[in-house]
């Protein structure tokens, strides 16, 4: 029962906080509210038993990444948005799309809900279970992805920095 | 002191029990939490004069042992300035971001072992969770936002510039204090701080004390260390406060109680940063235990108040003897000497481990 009330408690917030998020007009409170949706979001992990995914997102989300989006903000000293009418294409397509979203979620709930739910702590949250996961059954996959993601990192250093100061570098490789 | 059975917590005790034991360790750690950092603060002033060859506070009561009170008083009368040019909702948010986060770091930290008191049993600490150490962390990375939103919404540019500092610091810092607890979980296999602390027990050749800071976790201790310093915004790396170049830094526009909570939030860090090294590197509670039986249910407690007092009184004493860094210096020193020295630790501690298991 009281998990229940915590967890419809949470998604309240969830999704009050991703409403905010678009309505705000200033990049900071969008922000912010970004940051109350992970936030929650990380509450409703621990409630389904997943501790260890709960800590992550909370460290890497809403902590580091989250960090980083408020700093650019500041750094631009962006302003406020202006309001425009909106755009016909959101209009034509967007609103049949989340109708469509809608009714395949509540065909699928209505249709599915003969599965039973699963208990708490039955999936595996410990982290030895996911180290275990990561780094034994799934390594090469994970390991693939840690390469991809150093790729993108050189090329976003690459990209970033100024051309003349790559030539600089790479003519005093040469010399 | 009876060993707990295993999973015996808090869970055979009916609910309302359990309620009302939780609310009384909350209150007593919060209070306890509280009054340290008042005392941190005379400890700072007392320290730093002495090191100066002055005398510190002296007036309010014997050994100026009274001065946190005068000063909580003074700030709660002094006048709440609220410049026109801020931005509100933040400007306000701020502080109480800082201090609530703080503040609730505390919540996972054991301070001793299983207690009995009458019929109730229970450990020191306000919840043993298994990923204690990640709460931590996770809460300490929440933090930032107070500094950087006061920063942020105070509309000044000394302010923004130490609020940009802060924050790129803590963030740059974070990195190298997690990767150096690491070696650490490696050794103990678990991210509970009460197992960690139990992995610590025990004696080498019957005098060296098993502490992880002893057993091959040096090098993590001086990183841990050292990172600490920079995520609690302490001199050498007080950079975002820097007087000199940024007035307050990002406190510039606060005054009174607002000021006053950014204070507290800064000791009530360096409290749980104390705490933590204490846990992790310094074997926590353990500690030669002797005498009567009250007296043996106390003692672990004592120890672990006087490894946390240990680090305070070091914080202390780092601050008034070395200079500030420049900020080029900091960002290097954070990236390309702390990180690579982590986790080549965290290497060689994974191959050691490998290679006797």
């Amino acid at each position: 029962m009281l998990h229940l009330i915590l967890f419809l408690f949470f998604g309240a917030i969830c999704v009050a906080g991703a409403v905010n998020l678009l309505a705000q007009s200033h990049p900071i409170n969008s922000a912010l509210s970004l940051i109350a949706v992970m936030a929650s979001l990380a509450a409703e992990y621990l409630l389904l038993g997943a501790e260890f995914v709960a800590a992550v997102q909370v460290i890497v989300y809403a902590g580091a990444i989250m960090v980083l989006f408020v700093i650019t903000i500041m750094l631009l000293n962006a302003g406020k948005e202006e309001r425009s009418k909106g755009s016909r294409v959101a209009i034509l397509v967007g609103i049949p799309g989340v109708v469509i979203g809608g009714v395949l979620v509540a065909w699928t709930l209505l249709h599915r809900s003969n599965m039973q739910a699963v208990p708490i702590g039955a999936l595996k949250g410990d982290p030895s279970d996911i180290a275990r996961l990561l780094f034994h059954d799934f390594l090469l996959p994970f390991e693939v992805t840690s390469v991809l993601i150093l790729i993108a990192i050189m090329g976003a250093v690459v990209l970033a920095s100024r051309p003349e100061t790559v030539a600089r570098g790479a003519r005093k490789d040469e010399g | 002191m009876p060993a707990p059975h295993e999973n015996t917590k808090d869970i055979s005790l009916s609910i309302t029990t359990f309620i009302i034991i939780s609310i009384i360790k909350s209150v007593a750690v919060v209070g306890v939490l509280l009054t340290a950092v008042a005392y941190s603060v005379w400890l700072e002033r007392k320290v730093s004069a002495h090191i100066q060859n002055r005398w510190g506070p002296t007036r309010v009561g014997p050994f100026g042992l009274l001065q946190p009170v005068a000063d909580g008083v003074k700030f709660i009368f002094k006048e709440d300035l609220t410049q026109p040019h801020v931005y509100k909702p933040l400007y306000i948010a701020a502080p109480i971001i800082s201090l609530v986060f703080a503040i609730t770091s505390i919540s996972v930290i054991p301070f001793g072992n299983w207690v009995n008191i009458g019929p109730w049993g229970t450990y020191l600490q306000i919840t043993d969770l298994n990923i204690g150490l990640l709460v931590v962390l996770g809460i300490t990375s929440m933090g930032v936002y107070g500094v950087a939103l006061a920063g942020w919404s105070s509309n000044n540019k000394y302010s923004l510039l130490g609020g940009l500092r802060a924050s790129a610091q803590m963030v740059s810092y974070e990195v190298s204090l997690g990767l150096s607890l690491v070696g650490v979980l490696i050794m103990a296999g678990s991210l509970s701080l009460r197992e960690i602390v139990d992995a610590q027990g025990g004696v080498f050749w019957g005098f060296i004390p098993r502490w992880n800071i002893f057993h091959g976790q040096t090098v993590a201790f001086f990183i841990y260390l050292i990172s600490a310093y920079a995520e609690t915004n302490r001199t050498p790396f007080d950079l975002p406060e820097a007087e000199s170049e940024l007035v307050a830094g990002y406190h510039t526009e606060y005054s009174a109680m607002k000021f006053a909570m950014f204070f507290m939030a800064e000791y009530a860090n360096m409290v749980t940063v104390a705490c933590l090294a204490t846990l992790l590197f310094l074997g926590g509670w353990h500690g030669p235990i002797f005498g009567p039986p009250i007296l043996q249910a106390v003692m672990p407690v004592f120890w672990f108040c006087l490894k946390v007092f240990f680090f305070m009184f070091l914080y202390v004493w780092v601050r008034w003897t070395l200079p500030r860094f420049r900020y080029d210096q900091l960002m290097a020193f954070g990236w390309k000497v702390l990180l690579p020295l982590a986790v080549a630790n965290i290497m060689v501690t994974a191959l050691i481990v490998a290679w006797r298991a």
